[in-house]
């Protein structure tokens, strides 16, 4: 009854709902907002509305900085790390899952550890490593630690164990080896579970930064957030343009994230439950 | 006896083939998982090792280090820098983490509500956790701007004077709290949102069979249903607020007077500025020890109170 009561006046709820969503959106929504406005429009007090649409501002983000080419270098290393990790994840995860082979356990758990080191404390000898091997300062240093995540490993393996074990004897019988039943069997059914694992490991990268930060110096190599750092710190006055490249480094994640959303709110949840 | 005997002949042929399976069955499993077990093994793994060793070391991460024996570990005793960014991240943890439940379990109720257009409200209040570190800064210290941020518009708006924030170093640190709780209130929704969708439909329909109000039902049956995912927000939150570092290095770089140097932040000025990698490596142990104790007290308490597995 109290169910069905509440059910039937919502617009309580909205009230709440509302102001709340605002507060939330707010910050982008002025985001936008400010990389519309002219130069004094974003600094007048108290700040209003832009009277016009100044494109003006992406132009001379994309002109005045190597804007393109964050971009570009962020898709690369976002792109390659997907795959990775679909592949290598997927790999991994079914043979914990499924294959009884010698320290298989500890393996395991020893992934499931890094889960628990922070990564401050990874990063100093990460450096000494990337430096020794001559990948400081290119892409590679920022996909080759991220081609393979214990998140991943862990998200493919609970997938896998929850897959019924008569769907691969079939194949077996028939005469399918390991490798064919995973991509010819198992691929299909595992795509909400690869499109979780592609949405979470695409967000983390594009908006990786404390790695990149210390493993790119050259403007050419960096990734869109560290560039639009160095680009804040170099245009603290231009509020309008830096806004219009806050607004393109954060376009392919906003893009992902409404077409996923599904996939992404999965991928958080199971994080923590499990 | 039937019953005895009759398995002991399947038994035997099953044996049979499963130990020729066994040396393919390591092949195969080491073939399928050695890739990624490399890659999370030398990047993941061997990093924690190593870290250990240079905190024992004198080095600027370029030439190789001398032995430093605990010098780096007696420096961090006397460094008054490291005390007070301790003391900083603390205030910062015991902050950052309740306002973010506190916040976020209403909101979960709120969201888990049937009502028209609930979609589009859980999207604004998951949109900004996708949004970087970076955009959040720089949208951040726009909004809290003192001459012209919409904050102080609204401040003036009722009234009260502007305010320094990111600026003001009795008020930066309060507002890297509101920024990231900001960031991370979405997270904390989902887990609790999710949690809260796994109360049973029944419970809830029983609760009001009963002649639970809506209220009652929430203390009743949701809440004790949510406080497993509580205790996994808790050390999340927290192993998150001890490291922060990026939501500093992007408002306030450690400033103004060091009114937002953290313990990650001094390690990264240590590493970077001062190229004294050993002592950051301690810094970083140190960190690390302190997740580490957190976590294991906080699972074992969390599985003497609940059923629920973190992982």
């Amino acid at each position: 009854m109290t169910a069905l009561r509440i059910r039937r006046r919502p617009s309580a709820l909205h009230l709440v709902l509302l102001p709340l969503s605002l507060v939330m959106i707010a910050p982008l929504v002025w985001m936008v907002l400010v990389s519309f406005s002219t130069r004094e429009e974003s600094r007048r007090f108290p700040p209003g509305l832009p009277s016009g649409l100044e494109w003006r501002n992406y132009a001379d983000a994309l002109t005045d900085a190597p804007l393109g080419s964050w971009l570009y270098n962020s898709t690369v290393v976002s792109v390659v790390c997907v795959v990775g990790n679909l592949v290598l994840c997927s790999l991994a995860g079914y043979a914990f899952a499924r294959i009884p082979f010698v320290g298989s356990r500890i393996a395991f758990l020893a992934i499931l550890a890094t889960l628990m080191v922070p990564f401050q404390i990874v990063m100093l000898p990460l450096l000494v490593m990337v430096r020794a091997v001559g990948l400081t300062d290119t892409l590679g240093a920022l996909i080759a630690p991220n081609l393979a995540t214990a998140f991943g490993v862990f998200l493919m393996r609970q997938f896998f164990l929850t897959v019924p074990r008569e769907l691969e004897e079939a194949a077996r019988i028939d005469g399918a080896g390991r490798l064919r039943i995973l991509v010819q069997v198992l691929l299909p059914l595992m795509r909400p579970t690869l499109a979780t694992l592609a949405v979470l490991t695409f967000l983390q990268t594009w908006n990786d930064f404390l790695w990149p930060l210390i493993a790119i110096q050259s403007p050419d190599t960096m990734t869109v957030q560290i560039g639009l750092q160095s680009f804040q710190g170099a245009h603290t006055t231009n509020w309008p343009k830096l806004m219009a490249g806050t607004v393109l480094s954060q376009l392919p994640v906003l893009v992902v994230f409404f077409v996923a959303q599904r996939f992404f709110v999965r991928s958080v949840a199971s994080v923590g439950i499990k | 006896m039937t019953a005895v005997l009759t398995p002991a002949r399947p038994l035997v042929e099953a044996r049979e083939p499963r130990r020729r399976v066994r040396t393919a069955d390591h092949v195969a499993g080491w073939g399928f998982a050695a890739p990624a077990v490399v890659v999370i093994g030398l990047f993941g793994l061997v990093p924690v090792v190593w870290s250990f060793v240079l905190s024992f070391q004198h080095t600027d991460l370029t030439s190789p280090g001398t032995f430093a024996g605990a010098a780096n570990y007696a420096k961090l005793a006397e460094d008054p820098l490291f005390w007070d960014a301790a003391r900083r991240t603390l205030v910062y943890t015991a902050l950052f983490v309740p306002l973010t439940m506190v916040l976020a379990l209403p909101i979960a109720v709120l969201l888990n509500q049937k009502v028209r257009g609930i979609a589009l409200y859980r999207m604004a209040v998951f949109v900004p956790l996708v949004t970087s570190t970076v955009a959040t800064g720089i949208i951040f210290s726009w909004l809290g701007n003192p001459q012209f941020g919409l904050v102080n518009a609204l401040l003036d708006g009722v009234g009260l004077p502007k305010q320094g924030f990111f600026q003001d170093p009795g008020q930066a640190l309060y507002a890297v709290v509101a920024m990231t709780v900001w960031g991370w209130l979405g997270f904390a929704v989902i887990i609790f949102l999710a949690a809260l969708q796994n109360v049973p439909q029944d419970l809830m329909e029983a609760s009001a069979l009963d002649g639970c109000g809506r209220v009652q039902s929430f203390w009743h049956v949701e809440l004790p249903q949510a406080a497993p995912a509580s205790g996994f927000l808790l050390v999340w939150l927290t192993i998150n607020g001890l490291q922060l570092f990026d939501a500093v290095y992007v408002t306030t770089k450690g400033g103004p007077l060091r009114a937002t140097t953290v313990l990650v932040y001094h390690l990264y000025n240590e590493a970077f500025v001062s190229f004294d990698g050993g002592y950051a490596a301690a810094i970083g142990c140190v960190v690390f020890l302190v997740i580490l104790v957190f976590t294991v007290v906080q699972l074992r308490f969390n599985r003497r109170t609940s059923h629920f597995e973190a992982r």
